[in-house]
């Protein structure tokens, strides 16, 4: 009797360890799936031309005169000055107010209201951002309806929710007694939230930050609406048509021409890079900190 | 200011925290340059009352205060909260030092933070810190090491030399040696005695034992309410109040 449940018992265990080690793998598949077509298929069109050239126009060979090849370099452009703007609108923001709602909500509205709207704010489709600030900037200015500002306040849309929430987290990491300690030296409230406590709840906020511009880079649906077609290379300027990865993967995937196609697919490669390549940056200074921090330097 | 003249003036003092009424119309003068103990079973309210007395109570987003606390003669209720605390050091029971600090920049947080310092400054604070809470010798060779590389009664020591190093005229302690080894809390004991020589010392400690052997006065508190307030000796030799005796001779608590 007790040894039949104790096989029992070891059997259920080791089946479950199967089980969750099969979960791990049905997740991997995709991922590795993904990383491993984008770069079969991408890496054939990567080359010095691809990051500096302007988009190709769409042509068709005819009479032995070849189509040239083009690159993505508005896109690839485009894409970093819409991550750095849209971080620019949206992380004060974001930090601003998980700091008001951590350090100086308590229990007050106001910080239950934020936490609400965030809430609510991340369930928006991103598409319904895009219309949101294509209305907006039509009432401030229909000439820059379509334009990289347009394109960075939709996108910073949809990273507010991300990184107050996840700043938020990251704030209520640190442990009251730090809190205390410091405000017990005469430290000022708003010294003791912004020089102690977001200090050490950094890295938790840089990752909130990092996953916020690693799903607006990804974003295509509302750069559909707002940023405009045009590809202009060079850049130019905020209250210009602009021109994204993601967008031009789109553009790119869904057009006939085959030059195009393949750009397509080198610019999803650069994306997913782009976005790993953050992510392991990130990741490098954080363990860094963290290894400071603890002490075993 | 005369040796025995009162620091601290504490009237009519009532805290809540949420409904609860955690201590009761306290009147207590605390003595300068003397070390006053505050004993009492767990949940007498010991911590609420030191955490009055340097407006930390009322961070708490539940808690309310009633009454005075005089400092030298001022109300220290009518006087900047932060500006309090820097006249009103606090030690607590667990060790927290800055994590993400080394053990310079722990001892210096309260000059680095509150104006602007020369390094000079800053090097003979943290110096006269350090010595101060008798922490120096042990960790001279590696003052920018992190703070959470020392052991637990350090981190303590550390957490004193900080709080000295905002040059307070009261250290208030919370129950500092409960999360420390004999040895260490040896060292603290040790310290308490040498720091009397400056600074107006309250400690809470649930420590009987602790109370006798450092402090000159001892208040005994039960149900947030004081029962008894006298010298060390007298209290424990000889208690007025019944209530005292049975906590002292360990009959409840």
């Amino acid at each position: 009797m007790n040894f039949d449940r104790a096989v029992r018992r070891k059997l259920f265990s080791h089946g479950m360890t199967v089980l969750s080690g099969l979960a791990i793998v049905v997740i991997l598949v995709p991922l590795a799936s993904v990383i491993y077509t984008a770069v079969v298929l991408g890496s054939s069109s990567l080359s010095y031309g691809f990051f500096t050239q302007p988009l190709p126009v769409p042509c068709t060979p005819h009479l032995g005169v070849s189509c040239p090849t083009g690159g993505v370099a508005p896109a690839l452009e485009g894409t970093l000055i819409l991550i750095g703007l849209s971080s620019l609108f949206s992380v004060p923001l974001g930090v601003g107010a998980a700091i008001f709602s951590v350090e100086y909500g308590g229990e007050r509205a106001g910080a239950r209201i934020i936490g609400l709207v965030a809430d609510v704010l991340s369930g928006v489709p991103s598409i319904v951002a895009g219309v949101f600030v294509y209305i907006l900037i039509l009432y401030y200015d229909p000439a820059i309806v379509f334009s990289t500002l347009s394109g960075s306040l939709a996108l910073a849309l949809i990273m507010v929710p991300i990184v107050t929430r996840t700043s938020e987290e990251a704030l209520r990491t640190i442990p009251q007694s730090v809190r205390e300690a410091a405000l017990a030296l005469g430290i000022s409230r708003w010294k003791t939230s912004v020089r102690i406590v977001l200090v050490g709840a950094l890295p938790g906020i840089l990752t909130g930050i990092l996953l916020s511009i690693a799903r607006s880079a990804g974003e295509a649906a509302p750069l559909l609406l707002v940023l405009g077609n045009g590809c202009p290379h060079p850049f130019e300027g905020i209250y210009q048509e602009g021109c994204a990865l993601s967008l031009w993967i789109y553009l790119g995937a869904t057009s006939p021409d085959q030059n195009w196609i393949a750009l397509a697919w080198g610019a999803a490669l650069l994306l997913v890079a782009l976005v790993l390549g953050l992510s392991l940056v990130t990741r490098l200074v954080l363990n860094r900190m963290a290894r400071r921090w603890k002490g075993s330097e | 200011m005369a040796l025995n003249s009162v620091k601290m003036d504490i009237q009519n003092l009532t805290a809540y925290y949420g409904a609860n009424r955690a201590i009761q119309e306290i009147n207590l003068g605390i003595l300068d340059r003397k070390v006053t103990a505050i004993i009492g079973p767990s949940g007498c309210g010991k911590s609420t009352l030191i955490r009055c007395l340097n407006r930390l109570h009322e961070t708490n987003v539940k808690a309310r205060v009633e009454g005075s606390v005089f400092l030298d003669g001022e109300d220290l209720y009518q006087l900047d909260a932060t500006l309090v605390r820097r006249r009103v050091g606090m030690v607590f029971q667990r060790p927290n030092p800055f994590a993400t600090m080394t053990i310079y920049n722990n001892v210096s947080a309260p000059l680095r933070f509150n104006r602007r310092v020369s390094r000079e400054e800053m090097d003979a604070t943290v110096l006269r810190s350090l010595k101060q809470a008798a922490l120096w010798d042990e960790v001279k060779d590696r003052i920018d090491a992190p703070a959470t590389s020392l052991s637990g009664g350090q981190q303590q020591r550390l957490c004193i030399a900080r709080a000295l190093a905002a040059n307070p005229e009261v250290l208030l302690m919370d129950e500092p040696c409960s999360a420390l080894d004999p040895i260490a809390t040896a060292k603290i004991e040790e310290l308490i005695a040498q720091l009397k020589k400056d600074y107006t010392l309250v400690i809470v400690t649930h420590n009987m034992q602790q109370a006798a052997r450092v402090a000159d006065y001892t208040a005994f508190l039960y149900l947030g309410k004081l029962i008894e307030f006298s010298p060390t000796e007298d209290l424990f030799e000889r208690p007025k109040e019944t209530l005292t005796e049975s906590y002292i001779t360990g009959r409840f608590g």
